[in-house]
């Protein structure tokens, strides 16, 4: 399988993995383990004075592992900016899951937003793999800002509903120069398996690991359906027929009774 | 003097530099960020840059997230 390359860095894996919903920080480490990510996500929170709790980020630093913090609760391109900002000054990388979404009903970004602060992070050094509505048009706009990957939505965040945008996701992906993350709603290793078969260069999971029944199984589950639909799309999926008439794949010659 | 740090009113001895209120809220070593007054102060100038009454500090951390 053909590596995946962002921004000139190599990884072997295809799968991103986000941090949210674990039970535990070791839950979520022995997940993120048994996944074989290489890119995971972190989002950022005010600190509580005489705060004792277990500091996740020790649980997700590891040597193949890169981070990638997310700009998750800002609403403004302004507010992405000095988040962003705060993320390369905490974590010491200046890789960036940028999203920005004002409303908490359907957590959609904000494209106008979104594209402005691509704009002006991608100049102040920032690698912006910027989360965005399944638009191809955004997605070239985004490309042309200097965006190192696009991650367009396959449905709401945490919905689990797969791949809604599908239609809109294969143009995407046939028009991108840039990898194509297709970023929340994953809630199934039969979607990832999907989205990558279309030809997407990743997948971001979160919820769909985090609240299984056995999260480190269903991490297992999904680095084995992103695998196969990577494996599949480089090998050539056959076309599929228009109607339902069969097509022998075994030889029709009657043998039981040949006169 | 007083200033807020994340919203919360904070007492600190007059004078104080930064460095001087991360070792008195035993902030990490690592994975922290600080802005005063929305300005990103880098941790290597923490040591110079003294605080004055009534400012505004935001600390951030690292949580969990997708």
């Amino acid at each position: 399988m053909k590596k995946l390359i962002i921004a000139g860095k190599e990884f072997n894996s295809r799968l991103f993995l986000g941090t949210g919903k674990f039970n535990s920080n070791e839950q979520m480490e022995n997940s993120i383990l048994a996944s074989g990510t290489e890119m995971v996500t972190v989002a950022m929170k005010r600190i509580e004075l005489n705060d004792k709790e277990d500091d996740m980020l020790h649980h997700i630093i590891h040597p193949h592992i890169q981070l990638l913090p997310n700009t998750s609760g800002v609403r403004t391109a302004e507010e992405a900016i000095f988040a962003a900002q705060m993320a390369r000054e905490a974590f010491g990388t200046n890789w960036l899951k940028l999203e920005i979404h004002p409303d908490p009903r359907y957590l959609l970004p904000d494209s106008t937003e979104t594209l402005k602060a691509t704009e002006e992070l991608v100049k102040l050094g920032f690698v912006v793999l910027p989360y965005c509505q399944a638009d191809p048009t955004l997605c070239k706009r985004l490309e042309e800002a200097g965006a190192a990957t696009v991650m367009p939505l396959a449905a709401p965040i945490g919905t689990n509903k797969g791949l809604q945008t599908r239609d809109f996701l294969n143009i995407i992906i046939e028009q991108s120069n840039v990898p194509v993350v297709v970023d929340a709603g994953i809630g199934a290793p039969s979607h990832a398996a999907e989205a990558m078969e279309m030809g997407a260069d990743a997948c971001l999971v979160n919820t769909a690991i985090a609240v299984a029944g056995n999260p480190i199984e269903m991490a297992i589950a999904f680095k084995e359906a992103v695998v196969a639909g990577r494996r599949a799309y480089e090998a050539g999926l056959p076309i599929q027929t228009k109607n339902m008439e069969a097509s022998a794949s075994s030889p029709l010659t009657a043998f039981l009774n040949n006169e | 003097m007083v200033i807020t740090v994340n919203n919360k009113e904070t007492e600190l001895s007059q004078g104080s530099t930064i460095a001087d209120l991360a070792k008195q809220l035993q902030l990490p070593e690592k994975g922290i960020a600080l802005a005063v007054h929305n300005r990103i102060i880098p941790r290597a100038q923490w040591t110079e840059q003294t605080l004055q009454p009534n400012d505004s500090i935001v600390i951030i951390k690292a949580a969990c997230g997708g």
